[in-house]
């Protein structure tokens, strides 16, 4: 809350300071001299030399006080306690003194305990009061000398320009930023994970029970991180809603783009757009609800046992998700193949079913399957409908009436109501995740090649 | 007559008979795709029609929740004037509701108490607070009555069930006829729905939390995305140099389009959460995560609303001895707004139905008040959707399809502006 505020105050100061940098600008031109900028951008000047540098500091102020905090806390703890303990313990004792202070404990807590909270507590006050002064001082010190700069010569324009052209550069790196912080994350974590269980293990192993003991008098398994049945429930699931979604999507592509007037495919086209449209938890509900208890219904009319959380009821309903997309890169495909291609054909003879199977699809086919990788890409993340209607068990099994369960099931499962990063259970959902990542990232890249290569044939 | 019909013998026109025949089959074959074409379309609006109905056949009976009419007597002897919070309202609520049947015995006192919900007490309590010059009269309530009941007067309980299968067994159910009859039994319009928190009780649930909530992440999500995206996509459309760092930077935008949602939630989870020490289930780290998964969808739009402007617009202030940059903030930007407008606002409600990272950071925690500030525990739309699907009451199931249906409906709403704003302020060049 203590950042809102002083972003406030800091844009309030900053409008303030625009109003200054125009008057100041403003009697120049008053005073009779010729300006080489309008006044307005001497006061964005002034404004943008207070905002930037205090907000600058606030931020990176905001991302390194916690850990500072924190370690010294540690440090005021009694040495026989901070004797020797690593990252792990260091958290242990941190959350100890937040259970201090939010006065959750039980029995008593150590007076030491009890000084090291009231350390944290003082320590936080400081830091946020030195946080305001510094970071409103920064400003007014930079928005001073901007301020003293203002004169009818004084180039203004050109500075703020120089100024937004800098905050354009910096906007369009936060995507870079992005990338690189979903790598840093998922590597660092994993790499955690591969000093607890070694690669070879995760990658190749056949047994998959992530349900170790939390504490050391709590019955469960041994843990058992074999990934291999994980992989193969993904990729088990993702094939079996391609097999929903491969033959409807094209056939109503190639119905689209082939067959369909112009009034029936403009009123379709975005009707199937609609199944893209639908959040996928509300896709995971209508599996649950009815999809699963109806295949377990017909199962058991011709004799089947099919479970509860089935992979052809998740895979079913995820294939209805992905229709449209591989209906629409399909269409987008078909229509993309040139006149001249289609029209030969016609008049050869062919009919329309002949020029869409020897013609069309042979053209179109690099597209048809960028859309198919770009379509199993999106079932393999798929998370909700396999989180609510997949199964929880790690299986290698190639029938679709059992449950099996997916890495992204796996992620959720893993890290729900559970915090701390030193375990391996929840270093495995960051282990699973770059694998994730990793063969998604792989997909689209190989994907999106094949549909460029392939525009640019006819182009 | 025959004679001259007759094909000739052999030549031309014995070829052109089997490639008719061989016509024919070409033809049906022809109609045959045609035919699958339709049927593929066919079933793929049946699935949709299908969900959709699915959604509406279970979620219409929450939005009425049955209630009871009980006559309450707040006596001053139980009620201290001075500090009416203190009292037992659950005594009071029980011994009014058992005192309007005559025939109460210790073995159907169980039976009738169960009927009513908890939440009778605590309206009961809010009531008294709010006005303690009710204290010393008898007032008539309408307090909701428990699920089970509900689920009675829905008609999901089948008397032809048998009663160890129930939930409510036979005498709760007399009860409940012999009170229809008497007209206590009403059904309004379920405005805890919408005025309540989450609850363990459905018939107390409501989706007041997890609306703030989502409000409260989809504001911090627009604040982030949405000049940042602006300014990402100026930049990249108008002034990046054709490098190989600006191709980077295209590249990634596009892979960061299709990274899966659940790869953003970890990110979430690890940098603002692990690394950066914010709380959990928060609406400021929710609105965050989802403010980088929208990202490259605004950018992407933006960058073809600025395509779509035409290059005699840029000539022209240039001409007239515009800088670059008020070309693009004073002409082009304005002409492209409608577009852009339209493509955060698609993006924006599809932040509203994302879940995975939510769920990630928490957000699916049990909290039974609405948050008041970015920074207090919450949950937001789908992921209470997500815990009540997960609940075994059968009144959730209904409320999980209504609260489904109020996001479909704030989807529709945003979609339908987003189309609104493409037919009619868009400009064609």
């Amino acid at each position: 809350m203590t950042v809102l505020t002083l972003t406030g105050l800091i844009l309030v100061i900053a409008l303030l300071g625009y109003a200054m940098g125009v008057a100041r600008s403003r009697s120049a031109l008053q005073a009779g001299s010729v300006l080489h900028s309008r006044p307005q951008y001497s006061g964005a000047f002034v404004a943008f030399l207070f905002a930037l540098p205090a907000v600058c500091l606030m931020l990176a102020w905001v991302a390194i006080d916690e850990g500072i905090i924190r370690s010294l806390t540690i440090a005021s703890l009694p040495s026989d306690v901070t004797e020797g303990i690593d990252r792990r313990q260091a958290g242990a004792l941190i959350r100890e003194v937040f259970q201090v202070i939010s006065g959750r404990t039980f029995g008593e807590p150590e007076p030491y305990m009890r000084d090291a909270a009231a350390y944290y507590v003082e320590a936080q006050g400081w830091s946020r009061t030195l946080m305001y002064v510094s970071c409103l001082a920064l400003g007014a010190l930079c928005a001073g000398w901007g301020f003293s700069r203002i004169a009818p010569e004084f180039r203004a324009r050109n500075k703020v320009e120089a100024i937004v052209s800098g905050l354009l550069v910096l906007a369009s790196c936060i995507a870079i930023l992005t990338t690189v912080g979903i790598i840093g994350a998922l590597v660092f974590e994993s790499w955690a994970f591969f000093t607890l269980v070694p690669v070879n293990e995760f990658l190749f192993g056949l047994n998959w029970e992530p349900q170790i003991p939390i504490r050391e008098d709590q019955i469960a398994g041994a843990g058992a991180f074999g990934a291999v049945p994980v992989f193969w429930g993904t990729i088990f699931i993702a094939l079996i809603s391609m097999m929903v979604a491969l033959p409807i999507g094209l056939f109503s592509a190639i119905y689209l783009a082939e067959f369909a007037s112009p009034r029936v495919r403009t009123i379709v086209k975005p009707v199937l757009e609609i199944l893209a449209g639908i959040p996928t938890i509300v896709y995971g509900f209508f599996a649950v609800l009815t999809v699963a208890p109806a295949l377990r219904r017909y199962g058991e009319m011709v004799g089947l046992d099919v479970a509860a959380n089935s992979a052809l009821a998740a895979g079913g309903v995820m294939g209805i998700m992905i229709i449209p997309f591989i209906s629409s890169l399909s269409d987008d495909a078909i229509t993309a193949v040139p006149r001249s291609l289609r029209d030969a054909s016609l008049a050869m003879g062919a009919t329309r079913a002949e020029t869409v199977s020897r013609v069309l699809l042979p053209a179109a086919l690099p597209g048809i399957v960028g859309g198919v990788l770009l379509a199993v890409s999106r079932a393999i993340g798929e998370t909700m409908i396999v989180v609510m209607a997949a199964g929880l068990i790690a299986r290698l099994t190639l029938n679709p009436f059992e449950g099996v369960t997916t890495v992204t099931v796996q992620i959720v499962t893993l890290l729900i109501g559970d915090s701390s990063f030193d375990n391996p259970k929840t270093l495995a959902a960051f282990g699973l995740g770059l694998v994730l990542f990793i063969s998604t990232l792989g997909l689209n890249v190989f994907a999106l090649n094949i549909v460029k290569k392939y525009r640019e044939r006819y182009d | 007559m025959t004679d001259t019909t007759r094909p000739p013998a052999s030549g031309w026109a014995d070829e052109a008979n089997r490639s008719n025949i061989g016509l024919k089959r070409r033809h049906a074959r022809s109609r045959r795709l045609q035919g699958f074409g339709i049927g593929a379309i066919a079933l793929a609006i049946l699935m949709l029609g299908t969900l959709l109905w699915t959604m509406v056949s279970t979620g219409y009976s929450a939005f009425v929740q049955t209630h009871l009419s009980v006559e309450v007597t707040l006596s001053p002897e139980e009620i201290d004037a001075q500090s009416p919070g203190d009292a037992n309202y659950r005594d009071i609520m029980q011994r009014a509701w058992l005192s309007s049947f005559d025939n109460v015995t210790e073995e159907n006192e169980g039976d009738l108490l169960s009927m009513l919900s908890r939440g009778a007490e605590l309206q009961l309590r809010n009531l008294v607070i709010d006005d303690p010059s009710l204290i010393g009269q008898t007032i008539q309530m309408e307090v909701p009555a428990a699920d089970d009941l509900d689920q009675v007067e829905k008609g999901f309980v089948s008397r032809a069930t048998p009663e160890e299968y129930r939930i409510v067994n036979d005498r709760q159910i007399e009860i409940f006829y012999e009170l229809k009859q008497d007209g206590r039994v009403s059904t309004p319009f379920n405005t805890a729905l919408f005025t309540e928190a989450d609850s363990r009780f459905p018939e107390l649930a409501g989706l007041k939390g997890a609306l703030i909530g989502s409000f409260f992440a989809l504001l911090v999500c627009f604040v982030l995305s949405f000049p940042i995206g602006i300014a990402a996509a100026i930049y990249l459309e108008e002034f990046a140099p054709k490098n190989r760092w600006t191709d980077l930077i295209e590249v990634n935008i596009n892979n960061l389009a299709a990274v899966p949602s659940i790869v953003f939630g970890l990110l979430g989870l690890a940098v603002f959460i692990g690394f950066l020490g914010f709380p959990r289930s928060i609406p400021l780290v929710g609105g965050m995560v989802l403010a980088l998964m929208t990202l490259p969808t605004i950018i992407i739009s933006t960058r073809a609303a600025l395509k779509a402007v035409p290059p005699s617009v840029r000539e022209a202030a240039l001409g007239v001895g515009a800088s670059k940059l008020q070309t693009v903030l004073h002409h082009v930007l304005p002409l492209a707004l409608p577009g852009i407008m339209t493509g955060t606002i698609i993006g924006m409600a599809q932040a509203l139905g994302e879940t995975a990272p939510l769920l990630l950071i928490g957000m699916n925690a049990f909290i039974t008040a609405a948050p008041d500030s970015m920074m207090s525990p919450s949950t937001a739309l789908p992921t209470q959707i997500y815990i009540w699907a997960d609940s075994p009451e059968r009144g959730f199931t209904a409320r999980t399809s209504a609260a489904i249906m109020v996001l479909l409906g704030f989807m529709i709403i945003m979609n339908g502006i987003a189309i609104y704003l493409r037919k009619r302020l868009e400009t064609r060049w």
